[in-house]
């Protein structure tokens, strides 16, 4: 039987198994929308702006490891979401994005609400595609849905024009697809990795470096395994926290720009690096001039184009970090030899040392409310098993340094990218896919006012999420960097005539909360945990001119941070 | 250093805007770029030159490399090649230049096309250097209009780029 181009998108993505659309209808996309309305198995969720549906749908992916989908229509729509994109794209995220496009007739002509989405898009997806005839639609989503997932995860964009979707084709949905021109690497090359498991033994003062690449990779427990039976300390990027159990003794912290003194003294110690699923961030790495002088470097990441980038490495092994990781672990416990006992010793005693300057220390006894007690408050009051979301900025550092996550895809942050907006919509997604888990969004009142309007759609689908404003009045990370490098010249980061939020809430009929003193934290946080029915906005009004610490300033070498 | 890579990528819309998008994203440099049809016609054949250092090259054919509409590529510069470039150039002759004219043609095995009572225009195929070299040996007054095809390469001997 023909279907038309509506009823073929629609089948495709029940075909596929997707539950959630997170997206705004318009109208270039008003056919799709009229055969969503027929069905009731994917479930549409209707965001307040676009940019909020890319980012939905990329908690959704992040927290479940399915991959999220937008629809969006064309024009203002298809830009709205392209920040969504970009996130994903940063972060490595997969997400299949529908825009809708004008009729094909009309493509070229400056029509109403026409714009080149394929072009516009190109330089932030995996891939993307224009379909023009109705007989590709269905390949056309069955290959966004395989390059979005496969190999180094990413967003893959779908433009279909409107009359596409109005003509009509036999359907059937490819069960399996191969692209000649698109074949990630299964697995590490065997001769690499035995290099790399020498080099690890012999080792006097390793490091284990391990980012996003470990949860996207599902490789936490063969990390966890790993680094356990050799022993080594570890350090998680931003994207990677929850990686490794961070409230294990081997995890010195998370490393980087305001990484710990131990992880990045340990860094720039280490005589053996073993970096998986990590690129060597400029956040991370600080002065490459200055990175890891004496390390050799062992690097696993499932893109080439990862490896020697920024850092050039000794032993580079391409594949995915859990088959990699596997055969590392076969080959260790095979091998008679172990690492030097001796000199792992010592280099613990050397880290410990590092441990106690205690990097993270701050006022316990202030008068006013720490953002960082307002984190370690979160941290207990949820039993550190929440998922917490961010936005960008000292809030996200302060809840990166402070929550201690024990499993991956619990923490879910823009790191790539750093959208200020992220963390409401992220949260949205991350809660329609575990309706049951408490869902916390660590916020800042700079931050929360970027996708502000979603309240109203956690509003429409009852969700209860928890909102954790750590409000100081400043965008305080560009404070923070004025007051280090612009001699105080606070420009234009104070923030005059922010709303009552608590009044806010309650205008899209959730809770609000304002939270003044330290004493009051731990019972708020309680309180609105509590609540499983409604979304509470907690308005923590914070010390104003706390700062993040370390600081590894722009340009230093990773030894070289600012400390409190 | 200058690389000549070779690059076979699906015959689609929008595939020659990837890589061009890819290098202006990331700054590198292109000097030049040709693209056609292969014998398949779901093929495209391009060339593209390049400078930079060893470690950029590596970047620039990993970075290629993971664009999903590219087969397969080659860095013509790896091994024995042998590249070519076409080049039109018309000059503005009358009188006894012309004879001249003629013979420096003859000297770089270029070919006369075009003949006016005032001009010659000149076909010349070769690498990018000796196509310099006659440029050089002209006149700069004289030259009208040049028109460059960019380079195109293959390997030497039984090495091949095809899928």
């Amino acid at each position: 039987m023909e279907l038309t181009g509506a009823e073929i998108f629609v089948r495709c993505l029940q075909d596929e198994g997707v539950e959630y659309i997170f997206g705004y209808p318009g109208g270039a996309v008003l056919h799709i929308y009229d055969e969503l309305y027929k069905q009731d198995k994917i479930k549409h969720i209707l965001v307040r702006h676009e940019q909020a549906a890319g980012h939905a749908a990329d908690g959704y992916a992040r927290a479940t490891g399915k991959p999220g989908v937008a629809l969006v229509t064309s024009g203002p729509g298809a830009t709205n979401v392209v920040t969504g994109i970009a996130t994903a794209y940063m972060d490595s995220i997969p997400m299949v994005v529908f825009t809708g496009q004008v009729p094909t007739s009309l493509i070229g002509n400056d029509a109403f609400q026409e714009v080149d989405s394929v072009g516009i898009t190109r330089p932030c997806v995996k891939h993307n595609f224009l379909v023009k005839d109705v007989a590709d639609l269905a390949t056309t989503i069955k290959k966004a849905f395989y390059i979005a997932t496969t190999g180094r995860p990413g967003p893959v964009v779908v433009d279909i024009p409107k009359d596409v979707t109005a003509q009509r084709t036999e359907y059937s949905y490819p069960k399996e697809i191969s692209i000649r021109s698109y074949n990630p690497v299964a697995k590490g090359h065997s001769g690499q990795i035995r290099k790399a498991i020498d080099l690890m033994l012999s080792a006097k003062r390793p490091m284990v470096y391990s980012g996003g690449g470990i949860v996207l990779g599902n490789a936490a427990e063969q990390l966890t395994e790993l680094t356990r039976l050799l022993g080594f300390p570890i350090t998680n990027t931003l994207m990677g926290l929850g990686g490794y159990p961070a409230t294990d003794k081997q995890f010195v912290g998370m490393l980087g720009m305001h990484g710990t003194y131990e992880a990045n003294m340990a860094m720039h110690n280490c005589d053996v690096l073993i970096a998986i699923g990590a690129r060597f961030d400029d956040r991370v790495t600080g002065n490459i001039a200055k990175f890891c002088p004496n390390a050799k470097i062992i690097h696993v990441d499932i893109d080439p184009a990862s490896i020697s980038k920024n850092v050039k490495v000794d032993v580079p092994i391409v594949g995915p970090v859990d088959t990699v990781l596997k055969e590392m672990l076969k080959l260790l416990k095979d091998d008679p030899r172990r690492p030097d006992a001796a000199a792992l010793k010592a280099w613990w005693k050397q880290i410990d040392e590092w441990r106690a300057m205690d990097c993270l220390k701050y006022d316990r006894a202030s008068e006013l409310i720490k953002p960082q007690f307002v984190i370690e408050t979160l941290y207990k009051v949820t039993d550190g098993d929440a998922f917490v979301t961010s936005d960008v900025g000292q809030h996200q550092m302060f809840a990166a340094q402070f929550y201690k996550f024990d499993k991956p895809r619990r923490w879910i942050n823009s790191g790539g990218l750093g959208t200020m907006g992220f963390g409401l919509p992220a949260a949205m997604g991350v809660q329609l896919a575990y309706p049951d888990e408490t869902v916390v969004c660590v916020t800042g009142e700079g931050s929360i006012q970027m996708c502000i309007q979603e309240l109203s759609t956690c509003k429409q689908y009852g969700l209860p999420l928890k909102i954790v404003n750590l409000n100081n009045g400043f965008l305080g990370m560009v404070r923070q960097w004025q007051e280090f490098f612009y001699q105080g010249r606070y420009a234009m980061s104070y923030m005059e005539s922010l709303p009552d939020f608590v009044k806010l809430a309650e205008a899209y009929g959730q809770i609000g909360m304002r939270i003044e003193k330290p004493g009051d934290v731990e019972g708020a946080l309680r309180e609105a945990m509590r609540i499983r029915d409604r979304l509470v906005f907690m308005d923590f009004i914070i010390d104003r001119t706390e700062n993040v610490y370390p600081m590894v300033p722009a340009g230093a070498g990773q030894n070289e941070m600012i400390l409190v | 250093m200058r690389h000549i890579i070779s690059i076979l990528m699906e015959n689609e819309a929008g595939a020659l805007s990837r890589v061009a998008g890819l290098f202006s994203a990331r700054g590198y440099n292109i000097e030049s770029l040709t693209v056609a049809p292969t014998e398949d016609p779901s093929l495209s054949r391009m060339t593209l030159v390049t400078t930079g250092t060893d470690e950029i090259i590596e970047q620039i054919t990993k970075q290629l490399n993971k664009l999903v509409d590219v087969v397969k590529l080659m860095d013509m510069t790896d091994g024995p090649h042998i590249e070519r470039e076409m080049m039109l150039v018309k000059v503005s002759t009358v009188g006894a230049g012309r004879e001249e004219i003629k013979r420096l043609s003859d000297i770089f095995r270029g070919r006369i096309i075009d003949v006016t009572d005032s001009t010659y225009t000149i076909e010349l195929t070769g690498t990018s250097s000796k196509l310099d070299a006659f440029l050089e040996a002209l006149d700069k007054a004289v030259i009208v209009e040049v028109l460059r095809s960019g380079v195109i390469g293959i390997a030497r001997g039984e090495k091949a780029l095809r899928i």
